[in-house]
């Protein structure tokens, strides 16, 4: 049982838009917080910068509102100078996959034991509405009038080719299911990548609107769980199965396919063939996937580092700066 | 000795080794180097590489060169001209004779100056020597066929022979110079200890270079024999360069605070032995990270100070600029961090590894806003390690970033450095917060003494807050656009800068007491300015030195100092950026300049010359 409350985790007001899927979110990681009862004071929220990024304020930890784009890298040093502090990375999609692209894909693939979370709204908000490395092709906004001539990232493809061990993913206002991931975030060790589908009220309004809602998301994602067949639908009725090298929707009853046919989420499944086929899937063919994606446990750049150290502390007999000097060559003039 | 070559006993002599850059140059100056140091002699070298790892055999831009300059006593730089220059093709002929004194001697590999040799280093005749219009001696040496001769019956193939022909030459420079073999000889066996077959191929060659001096006296008119003054010298040494001097301050520091030592780095020449060397010492507990750019470089040591630890980066001019925005969100938050910029050749990528003074306005006013930033700058390799340490020092009890400039020149050339005693150095307190100060305490809470706000670092207990990149109250710690407070914390980080200056050691004026002109330069300069100062008293002219490594904040009595002198020239190694410097805060101060921007390190002969002149001008 944690001692903590959400209350615990709460500072100040926060000054988002009302109805910015951010509130949702905030709401999802105290709970989160209050869940896995880390410590106010062995926390550290590190954001970069954007909407999104204000968060650190909210928090009754130890926070870090840093520059735009380079969370992850200034997190990474936190963590490896201080593993003891459990540490989460917020970003936005202009923050942590435009100008933080590099720091991004490099925090992931070094597996460095951060809470990574990427609150896609697909636009820039803050700087009043221009399109994002994860807006749509075509998409209209301020800087793209006559819509965008680009393709999209699409983040769980961006953390699968940087050899990611964990992806998630969740609706900012789905309280229950975005406690889920952030907590199974929290629990992975190693870079934990959480993309939380977040809706921007003033300039983006309705990018994810069919998973945006209960009734939405019914019809329209899938929960995936680890161990468990991948149904889907109002009722359950319908499950997907391996066709060829992808994936497809199957309706129970129809064909002769029982419960037995449908595909079972494996996220512990070292390959990221399915992880990735998954977490691509797009309406209106299949439905969007929540939840956990992918949990692969692997060794932490952190826990690499300070294994090291200790290893070579046994093995190099120098330890204080006095001995390091004796380890040159030294002459004496007498 | 059985030679009748003239032995003639001197203070001092410069070497310059020269070759291709796979010719093994720096390792024979190396050594060369160092043997003289072991036996009392004062020594300063300076490696001369060409960008090129590689560049293809013999040809002109390929040639690497190593100056040691060595002296019965101190030695300030590693000497304008050289006594002996040795060049092992004729690409290193054609590139070095210049840095050979008229009464020198230079010693040639005769067998690598065939018709196709010549051609490759672009000679147009079959005359090198007398093309290149060369007056002082040359000695013809055969140094590839004696290494070929003298390793025939040893078994390698003829690639892993030609490896050893610097030992050679090598062998030949230390007849010359009458030193003693056996050190070289232990220090190669140290050096190829996991090879030892290796070890004594090159030590066969290095007898023979030796010998074949010895029996033939090579045609050269003089040997040479250098006292040392021992006496004033007593005490243990080793050979150290300015990047490991430097790496060695941050070590040193970080166990006078009792930090962990975390270095955020970027692979950039000429600054990257200094991660190479804080990469070795994991045995310290020092944490180096090889991030996957030169903002991640910084932004990781932010991360880390943020988290607690003596923080570092180390650069050179392109890194520095890619890391200013990192160093602003330090200079507004407080955090100590130590940004080491090993400035080269600029602007954009310029000359990476020659040697220039040019980042100096960058580090003091390269970022946006109002960002008073600590400037220290090394003066010579040893320095180095005092001012690493001195630079934490400021930025831990500070809770500032602070620059550190070095150059090419220093952190690359090495010097001999007398062990400090590192329980003599002072403490480094970090102003953590304590118990006392829960109530009521906020981020931005200061220390009336001096303006430093108190560390919370995460992890302790009643502490939790927020800082960031935007401006803060300075009252509550919470995010504020009121704009007296804006105003009135631009002062204060301002005033906390300053108020450094308060405990730095004064200016000291080295040379002439009552000097006609006063010379003021700063950092890697400092020996060859110097060594300017006291030719010019021995000349009779009344000169002195006032040299800087505090840049910001200025010592305290510089204006004290620099009102003094009626003439004062500032001799850089850029276009003036100290002088204007120096001018805006001291206003009306006139001031003679000289200023070098060629990537080489200032020539002692033409530093007397030019101040001549502005002294009788």
């Amino acid at each position: 049982m944690s001692d903590y409350t959400a209350q615990d985790y709460k500072f100040g007001q926060p000054r988002w838009c009302p109805g910015c899927g951010d509130h949702s979110f905030l709401g999802a990681l105290h709970k989160a917080m209050s869940e896995l009862g880390v410590a106010p004071h062995d926390i550290a929220v590190i954001s970069g910068i954007g909407c999104s990024s204000r968060l650190p304020y909210y928090m009754n930890t130890y926070g870090f509102h840093t520059i735009h784009g380079r969370s992850a890298a200034i997190a990474t040093g936190a963590k490896v100078a201080n593993p003891n502090l459990t540490v989460w990375q917020i970003s936005g999609d202009g923050d942590g996959l435009a100008i933080g692209g590099n720091h991004f894909i490099h925090a992931v693939r070094r597996n460095i034991d951060l809470n990574m979370i990427l609150l896609n709204n697909r636009i820039y908000g803050l700087t009043k509405g221009q399109y994002s490395p994860t807006s749509v092709r075509g998409f209209v906004s301020k800087s793209s009038p006559y819509g965008t001539v680009e393709d999209p990232f699409r983040p769980a493809e961006l953390c699968f080719g940087a050899r990611g061990n964990f992806f998630a993913r969740c609706v900012a206002t789905d309280m229950q299911a975005a406690v889920g991931c952030l907590k199974a975030a929290a629990q992975h060790k190693g870079a934990s990548v959480v993309e939380v589908l977040q809706n921007c009220v003033i300039f983006n309004n309705g990018t994810h609107e069919s998973v945006y809602t209960k009734e939405g998301r019914a019809k329209n994602a899938i929960y995936l769980e680890h161990g468990k067949p991948m149904l889907f639908g109002e009722n359950k009725e319908y499950g997907l199965m391996q066709e060829g090298f992808g994936l497809k929707v199957v309706k129970l009853g129809e064909n002769g396919i029982t419960e037995s046919d449908i595909l079972v989420h494996d996220a512990h499944c070292k390959d990221t063939t399915l992880h990735l086929k998954l977490a691509l899937m797009e309406g209106p063919d299949y439905p969007i996937a929540l939840g956990v994606i992918r949990d692969v446990e692997a060794m932490t750049y952190n826990d690499a580092v300070h294994a090291q150290i200790e290893e070579v502390k046994t093995a190099k007999p120098y330890h204080t700066f006095d001995e390091l000097l004796a380890t040159n060559e030294i002459w004496e003039i007498k | 000795m059985a030679n009748t070559a003239k032995t003639q006993k001197v203070d001092q002599i410069v070497v310059r080794f020269s070759g291709d850059s796979g010719d093994g140059m720096q390792l024979a100056g190396n050594i060369f180097s160092t043997i003289s140091a072991t036996v009392g002699n004062d020594i300063c070298t300076f490696p001369d590489y060409p960008a090129d790892i590689r560049a293809p055999q013999g040809v002109l831009t390929g040639v690497s060169g190593f100056q040691v300059h060595i002296g019965a006593d101190k030695v300030f730089t590693p000497g304008d001209e050289c006594d002996i220059l040795v060049a092992m093709n004729p690409a290193a002929l054609k590139t070095q004779y210049k840095h050979c004194k008229p009464t020198g001697a230079i010693i040639i590999d005769i067998d690598s100056f065939t018709e196709k040799d010549l051609a490759k280093a672009e000679f147009k005749t079959t005359d090198p020597i007398a093309e290149l219009g060369i007056t002082c001696e040359v000695v013809p040496c055969p140094i590839t066929s004696l290494c070929q001769a003298t390793l025939a019956d040893s078994g390698m193939d003829n690639k892993s022979i030609l490896r050893c022909k610097n030992m050679l030459a090598l062998g030949l420079v230390c007849w010359i110079y009458d030193r003693d073999l056996a050190l070289a000889e232990n220090m190669l066996r140290a050096k190829f200890a996991k090879k030892p077959e290796i070890a004594e191929a090159n030590i066969k060659v290095l007898r023979a270079g030796y010998d074949m001096g010895h029996n033939t006296h090579t045609s050269i008119s003089h040997t040479y024999s250098i006292e040392s003054n021992r006496e004033k010298k007593r005490g243990k040494y080793m050979d150290i360069n300015g990047n490991k001097a430097t790496a060695y301050g941050l070590i040193a520091a970080a166990e006078k605070a009792g930090m962990r030592l975390f270095l955020g780095s970027y692979p950039i020449t000429p600054a990257t032995d200094i991660l190479h060397e804080l990469a070795k010492h994991k045995s310290m507990g020092v944490i180096t990270m090889q991030a996957e750019d030169e903002i991640a470089g910084c932004a990781s040591a932010v991360g880390a100070a943020y988290a607690g630890a003596l923080a570092c980066t180390s650069t050179s001019g392109p890194g520095i600029c890619l890391k200013s925005e990192a160093i602003n969100l330090a200079v507004i938050t407080e955090l100590p961090l130590v940004i080491i910029d090993v400035q080269r050749g600029g602007p954009s990528t310029g000359l990476p590894t020659k040697s220039e003074q040019t980042d100096l306005l960058q580090a003091l006013y390269g970022r946006n806003g109002e960002s008073p930033i600590p400037v220290i700058a090394a003066t010579s390799p040893t320095d180095c390690f005092d001012a690493a340490f001195n630079a934490c020092k400021i930025a831990v009890e500070r809770m500032t970033p602070v620059i550190l400039l070095t150059d090419a020149f220093i952190a690359n050339g090495s010097a001999a450095w007398k062990l400090p005693d590192i329980s003599q150095y002072p403490s480094i307190t970090p102003p953590y917060v304590n118990e006392n100060m829960k109530e009521g305490w906020s981020p931005y809470k200061r220390n009336p003494e001096n303006d430093v706000r108190y560390w919370a670092v995460p992890g302790t207990p009643g502490f939790t807050h927020r800082i960031g990149g935007l401006e803060k109250s300075a009252a509550t710690g919470a995010i504020s656009n009121d704009p007296a407070n804006h105003h009135s914390m631009v002062e204060t980080r301002a005033r906390k800068v300053a108020r450094i200056a308060e405990s730095l050691p004064p200016l000291q004026v080295e040379g002439c007491e009552d000097a006609d002109l006063l010379i003021v330069g700063f950092g890697g300069t400092y020996g060859h300015l110097c060594e300017a100062m006291q030719q010019m008293n021995a000349e009779g002219k009344k000169v002195a030195l006032a040299h800087f490594r505090y840049i910001n904040p200025l010592p305290a009595n510089t204006a004290d100092v620099l009102r003094r002198y009626d003439r004062i020239v500032v001799a850089e190694q850029n276009m003036g950026q100290f002088a204007g410097y120096l001018r805006t805060k001291l206003n009306g101060i006139e001031l003679h300049q000289y200023n070098e921007v060629k990537g080489q390190p200032f020539v002692v002969a033409d530093l007397v010359k030019e101040f001549t002149k502005i002294m009788e001008g």
